[in-house]
């Protein structure tokens, strides 16, 4: 005998509810997670290094999380700044989900810590779907990589808290034309915030720092038009709310590093 | 090609979904996925395909409904299409849209079993 099941179930609501569930816990134990998301080589590691350089002055205690897919060479990197710092694995694949994140934090992440930069393996494309718990998602790209890419990639920009446009010192070079950059992100990601940066100069440096702190002390980060929409399942307008069943069990508490 | 990570988490479903219905095979799974998902319809069928293998849904059909993108305009109230790329902005008022709408749907809707005879 033949038989259609009714359902509304959105493909990610295991992701998504893990996710949030992460989101909460951290949050209320004082953690803001940031990710950072890019095409490979756009500069997040550079950036990062400074940025917890700073940090660890100021005397914010952070960590920082990186994937990649092979090597353990950001990690290194990372951890001269002498922040804790974990290098994931991904083992192939090309982006990070939140059940991992979260067990790669599971008995690591010290308890005190203020701010947890995640960076995501180098992919302007998968890594977009998938929400990791984070309170800030900063998507970056060079001035080498064309003013088009927001069009081109238009979740990983349209799903963005923050904007950051590195390796500002050579724009001129790549002759970088910033007002066509500006209007096709702003088409993707109206009035998304947008920062310049160099690891060479400095610029742009401090007032990243700064965003990141004014987050983390509960500053309200920019939404971004995309986010709004629904992802199916039963939280969906009109959606029968009956399907509770497949949500997954809300993971024990993690525990932290002392 | 996180297309396959997707597939596979369609088929664990459908194969949950089986299970609880006491069902042996499914014939097929019906999906949603908006114009702003992030996914390529064709790459995912082509996933799914290998996912399925060795599974009750091993000759399951993944049927494929498009949904466009849609916005909101703050100031006039009207919807409107988004596009791809998407445009998010009113092609009447020239202000940022308030909200997407709908467009970002990755949703399965139904799953078509034969269940075993009793
Ligand atoms: N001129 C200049 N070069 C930079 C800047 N930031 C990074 N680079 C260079 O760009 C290259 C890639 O930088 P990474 O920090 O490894 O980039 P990434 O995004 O972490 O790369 P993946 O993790 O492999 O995706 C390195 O050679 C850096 O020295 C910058 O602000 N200016
Ligand atoms: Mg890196």
């Amino acid at each position: 005998m033949c038989k259609v099941v009714d359902v509304r179930q959105s493909v990610l609501a295991k992701n998504d509810h893990l996710a949030d569930a992460l989101r909460t816990e951290l949050t209320a134990r004082g953690t803001t997670v940031v990710s950072l998301l890019s095409s490979p080589g756009s500069g997040k590691t550079a950036l990062l290094e400074q940025v917890l350089a700073r940090m660890g002055v100021r005397g914010v205690p952070v960590a920082a999380l990186t994937a990649d897919l092979a090597t353990e060479n950001d990690a290194r990197r990372l951890a001269r700044s002498g922040a804790p710092v974990k290098q994931v694995l991904t083992g192939g694949l090309c982006h990070l989900e939140a059940a991992q994140l979260r067990a790669h934090l599971e008995g690591w992440l010290p308890g005190d810590t203020r701010l947890l930069f995640v960076e995501n393996v180098g992919n302007l494309v998968c890594p977009a779907s998938y929400d990791l718990g984070e309170t800030l998602r900063v998507t970056l790209m060079s001035v080498t990589e064309g003013e088009d890419k927001p069009l081109k990639y238009p979740l990983a920009f349209g799903l963005a808290h923050l904007v950051v446009l590195t390796k500002n010192d050579i724009a001129d070079a790549v002759d970088f034309d910033g007002a066509a950059f500006t209007a096709h992100l702003a088409r993707v990601n109206p009035e998304v915030p947008v920062l310049r940066t160099s690891v060479r100069t400095g610029e742009g440096v401090q007032a990243l720092v700064d965003h990141f702190l004014a987050v983390a002390d509960g500053a309200v980060p920019h939404r971004p038009r995309l986010a709004s929409a629904p992802r199916g399942g039963a939280h969906a307008p009109g959606g029968t709310g009956g399907h509770h069943h497949d949500r997954a069990p809300a993971p024990a508490p993690l525990t932290s590093h002392q | 090609m996180h297309e396959l990570s997707l597939a596979t988490a369609i088929v664990e479903r459908a194969a949950e979904t089986a299970r609880r219905h006491g069902a042996t095979t499914v014939t097929a799974v019906r999906l949603r996925v908006g114009e702003m998902a992030g996914v390529v319809p064709d790459a995912l069928v082509f996933s799914f395909e290998v996912a399925r293998e060795g599974t009750v849904l091993e000759s399951a059909r993944l049927v494929v409904e498009e949904v466009p993108a849609r916005a909101r305009c703050a100031g006039c109230a009207a919807d409107f299409a988004v596009g791809t790329p998407p445009f998010l902005w009113c092609p009447r008022c020239d202000r940022p849209a308030q909200a997407l709408l709908s467009g970002r749907e990755l949703e399965i809707t139904g799953i078509e079993l034969q269940e075993a005879e009793t």
